[in-house]
């Protein structure tokens, strides 16, 4: 009889083991650098990189989810900007901070759900409809802050990304707490729902889902409104960093999500990828920067290593699934 | 609210009318499913049987046709109403999501859950109970399904469907990648079915497979009904001359000589050899049959590739074929690509015309004149969205080039020479793959082959899914092609074709070739017993 390999839970945890040590490594490196071991591993550079971290981890939460059921949302960034100019300009219009702050959320929503819909009536692929939704949502974002910053009144909502929260016990800025519970939400809707397993079906072989009675349409669409909400909630986040509502803010932050997701496993040609490897790509990516920064080193250095690291990641992955077909 | 009769039949398919585009697939086609038999679907490639069968799942829409499930209207929107409607299907192609493990392929579309959050402990038990029933307990249910043999994963597939204890269970070519021995137990599977009042439809190029386990039939021809009628009162000859729409006598009138092993063609073959001598055919034309056995073509010296679970030494000659036989997962299919290059290998080596030949890649065991078929043909076989020309010439395109130039007319034009040897039916030579019935795009692939013009052939499992006249026809290619003095490894699951066909047949077990003998000294039964036992 053939020898059958048995992919266990532990292989999959070995699996996401080659990300984990990649960022052991960064950490290890930077933190011997003697510039500056005295101050990367603290406390409060910790807290500020976990801080720094939120508004790609959520992009990338969402960004997961759309890879692993086989398609891609370049207009994640853009979908960002929409959200926090929507949110400043419902704040600076008068409205409760809450009621903007949803509006906010629901405005990426939206854009996802669109993306979604297109995707399935028109069957064209995921590139196309999102690339046009990137140029899209960055012209509405312009149009509605009229090419301006959209100035904004100080309220609560600029607390959520505050590196020192009001309440001091809860050690963390508050958007760092709700990437947390994001985070473990959707690693539970991917691994023990059957919405979570449709997603890796139809990212695995969707022909095959389709004839199993699985609804794909329907999956894909709540796909990409759940990554338009993510988007959303990253636009707030942004708004409650900056102030105020940029409209040209994260110009290619997409890429930076969607390699945050590849660096941690996930597969562009879909059926591939865990919340937790997309974690450790973000961190990645963010302690990378923080520690460039820290050193001192010039912008160009940190593109390239991050360019270095992506391809790296990336083949890594290629040699532990390497079978012959 | 019209009254259902209780005497309904299971299923009533009437009018069914279907286009492709430019092809029209089913022409007004009828079936009527009582309940509790097992209704037999018959017809050449190409004759419309996947789609007919498509449109009872949902997966394909009817243009015209009216469907009744047990007297009531049925009109499935997609596969989930079909399958809820309790129609469920094993589709022709592999039908699997690659990264999922077993149990999530089995149960995909009806997964257990309480509020969305999935259930699985009593699944894991009924998946596990099954794949027991189906006798093979070793296929692990977290495993992900890509990295199971075609065979395995045709076995994961019938759990699949046998577990939805659907009403009507649609079977299409389950076994073509079967062992006998897979085959008898879903026969068995079948029966137990049909006494639980399930009713099937049975798709299959194996006739005597067929008279054994169906009770009714209809036979498609072009997209037509062309015949029906209960199994019993029905003789094969009947159905074939239903099914191809001519005399026997009339097709092969070259085809002469040789006893193939299979009852059924051997009987067509004694049939064409006394038939009245082909009024066309050139005076000494080849006998199917006489080939010589010349010097050692391939010879493999402990060979082992990563894939393989045991080092493996065997001799081709030129002019010679030699039956791979053994039970799904014996290990031959990683032996053929091993010696391709397609796998890496570990130990050993290959020696090709008596030069020991280390570490060559695919594209290096084509230029030294060895060809390959693959049995995933979906998966690695074929480039589906291309046509058929691109398909065929793919291997060899020197005749058509000239200063890195293409001649696009001269490459079509042998495209069409093939399509016609092989009787490949498509709208042209232009056609995407895609589009083709499943035993038509299998002789897509094997005209690949011959259009390579290969010295050494590897063929891995080259009549699956293909009709059974144009099966006979393949395997006196395959004599010619040793009487030219090509060496041919024939890996097939089906044994009357390997000791029809072969000279030499090699018995594997896992993973080791446990006995090699000349066709002669093998039977049926002695093949079985060495396959399932590894004993000679
Ligand atoms: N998606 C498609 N696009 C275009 N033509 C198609 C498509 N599917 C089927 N056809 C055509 O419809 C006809 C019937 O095909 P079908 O697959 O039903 O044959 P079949 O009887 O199942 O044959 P086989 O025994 O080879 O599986 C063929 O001529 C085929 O080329
Ligand atoms: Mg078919």
């Amino acid at each position: 009889m053939r020898i059958v390999r048995q992919q266990t839970r532990l292989q999959t945890l070995i699996n996401l083991l080659a990300p984990f040590l990649g960022l052991i490594l960064i950490l290890a490196i930077f933190s011997s650098m003697p510039d500056i071991q005295s101050r990367f591993l603290r406390l409060a550079n910790l807290k500020s990189v976990a801080t720094q971290s939120v508004i790609v981890a959520l992009g990338a939460l969402g960004m997961t989810l759309v890879i692993i059921g086989g398609g891609i949302d370049l207009s994640a960034a853009s979908n960002i900007a929409l959200s926090s100019v929507v949110t400043a300009y419902a704040i600076n219009a008068g409205l409760p901070p809450l009621l903007a702050v949803g509006l906010g959320i629901l405005t990426g929503g939206a854009v996802g759900f669109v993306n979604g819909a297109l995707i399935t009536r028109l069957r064209l692929v995921p590139f196309i409809i999102t690339m046009g939704m990137m140029g899209i949502a960055r012209g509405v974002a312009k149009w509605i802050a009229d090419n301006q910053k959209i100035d904004a009144p100080l309220t609560w909502v600029n607390e959520l990304m505050a590196k020192s929260p009001r309440p001091s016990w809860l050690m963390l800025a508050p958007g760092v707490w709700l990437m947390i519970v994001f985070a473990v939400a959707m690693a539970v809707v991917l691994r023990y729902t059957v919405f979570g397993r449709h997603v890796f079906a139809i990212g695995s072989n969707e022909a095959a889902a389709r004839l199993c009675g699985v609804r794909t349409n329907r999956a894909k669409i709540i796909v990409y409104a759940i990554a338009g909400l993510f988007c959303g909630l990253s636009g707030v986040m942004e708004f409650s960093r900056l102030t105020v509502g940029d409209p040209t803010v994260a110009v290619g932050l997409e890429l930076d999500i969607i390699a945050a997701v590849v660096i941690g496993g996930g597969s562009l040609s879909g059926g591939e990828g865990s919340i937790l490897g997309s974690m450790i790509g973000v961190f990645i990516m963010a302690f990378l920067r923080n520690g460039c920064t820290m050193m001192g080193w010039p912008n160009y250095i940190q593109e390239i290593i991050i360019g270095v690291i992506i391809v790296a990641a990336v083949s890594l992955d290629r040699i532990r699934h390497r079978r012959p077909t | 609210m019209t009254s259902v009769p209780a005497d309904a039949p299971a299923l009533e398919m009437r009018g069914i009318t279907k286009r492709f585009g430019a092809t029209s697939a089913l022409e007004g086609v009828d079936l009527v499913l009582r309940k509790g038999d097992v209704h037999a679907l018959l017809g050449e490639n190409g004759a419309g049987k996947s789609t007919l069968v498509k449109i009872l799942s949902g997966a394909l829409r009817p243009d015209r046709g009216e469907m009744r499930l047990a007297g009531r209207p049925y009109h499935p929107a997609d596969p989930l109403h079909g399958r809820r409607s309790g129609v469920s299907m094993i589709y022709q192609e592999l039908n699997l999501a690659p990264h999922l493990t077993v149990e999530e392929n089995i149960m995909l579309g009806t997964e257990v859950h309480s509020g969305g959050f999935l259930k699985r402990r009593d699944v894991r038990k009924k998946i596990k109970d099954t794949l027991t029933f189906l006798h093979h307990p070793e296929i692990g249910l977290d495993v992900p399904v890509r990295q199971l043999s075609v065979g395995s994963r045709q076995i994961v597939e019938i759990s699949r469907a046998i577990m939805d204890k659907a009403r009507i269970l649609v079977m299409d070519e389950p076994t073509s990648s079967l062992a006998r021995e897979d085959t008898e137990r879903l026969f068995e599977v079948i029966r137990k079915l049909k006494a639980e009042g399930v009713s099937i439809i049975y798709i299959s190029h194996f006739l005597e497979e067929v008279r054994e386990v169906a009770d009714a039939y209809t036979v498609l021809r072009d997209g037509q009904n062309v015949g029906a009628g209960r199994m019993a009162e029905a003789t094969l000859d009947a159905i074939i001359q239903l099914m191809v729409g001519q005399k026997i006598a009339d097709l092969f009138p070259r085809v002469k000589g040789r006893a193939f092993g299979s009852p059924l063609i051997r009987d067509i073959n004694t049939r064409l050899s006394t038939a009245e001598a082909d009024p066309r055919g050139e005076p000494g034309a080849p006998a199917a049959v006489d080939h010589e056995r010349g010097e050692v073509a391939l010879s493999l010296n402990g060979l082992k590739g990563v894939r393989m679970a045991e080092a493996v030494s065997l001799d081709l000659h030129r002019g010679e074929i030699l039956g791979l036989a053994g039970l799904v997962g014996a290990g031959r299919t990683e032996t053929l690509r091993a010696v391709f290059g397609l796998d890496p290998r570990q130990s050993g080596w290959v020696e090709i015309g008596g030069v020991k030949a280390l570490k060559l890649k695919p594209w290096q065991m084509i230029q030294r004149g060895f060809g390959l078929l693959s049995e995933d043909r979906q998966g690695e076989g074929l480039a589906l969205a291309r046509s058929l020309t691109d398909n065929i010439t793919l291997s060899r395109f020197g005749p058509y080039r000239r200063w890195g130039f293409l001649s696009l007319k001269k490459r079509s034009r042998a495209a069409l020479q093939w399509m016609g040897e092989l009787k490949i039916k498509a709208q042209g030579s232009g056609q995407a793959v895609a589009g083709l019935s499943g035993g038509n795009q299998q002789k897509v692939a094997l005209a690949r082959l011959l259009h390579q013009d290969a010295d050494v052939l590897l063929l891995d499992e080259p009549t699956r899914g293909i009709d059974v006249l144009s099966k006979a026809q393949i395997y006196d290619w395959m004599s010619r092609l040793a009487a030219r003095g090509k060496g041919i490894l024939f890996v097939s699951s089906y044994f009357p074709e390997l000791l029809g066909v072969c000279d030499r047949i090699a018995v594997f077990f896992r993973g080791q070739v446990v006995d090699v003998r000349p066709a002669a000294g093998w039977s049926d039964e002695s093949l079985m017993a060495a396959a399932t036992t590894g004993k000679g």
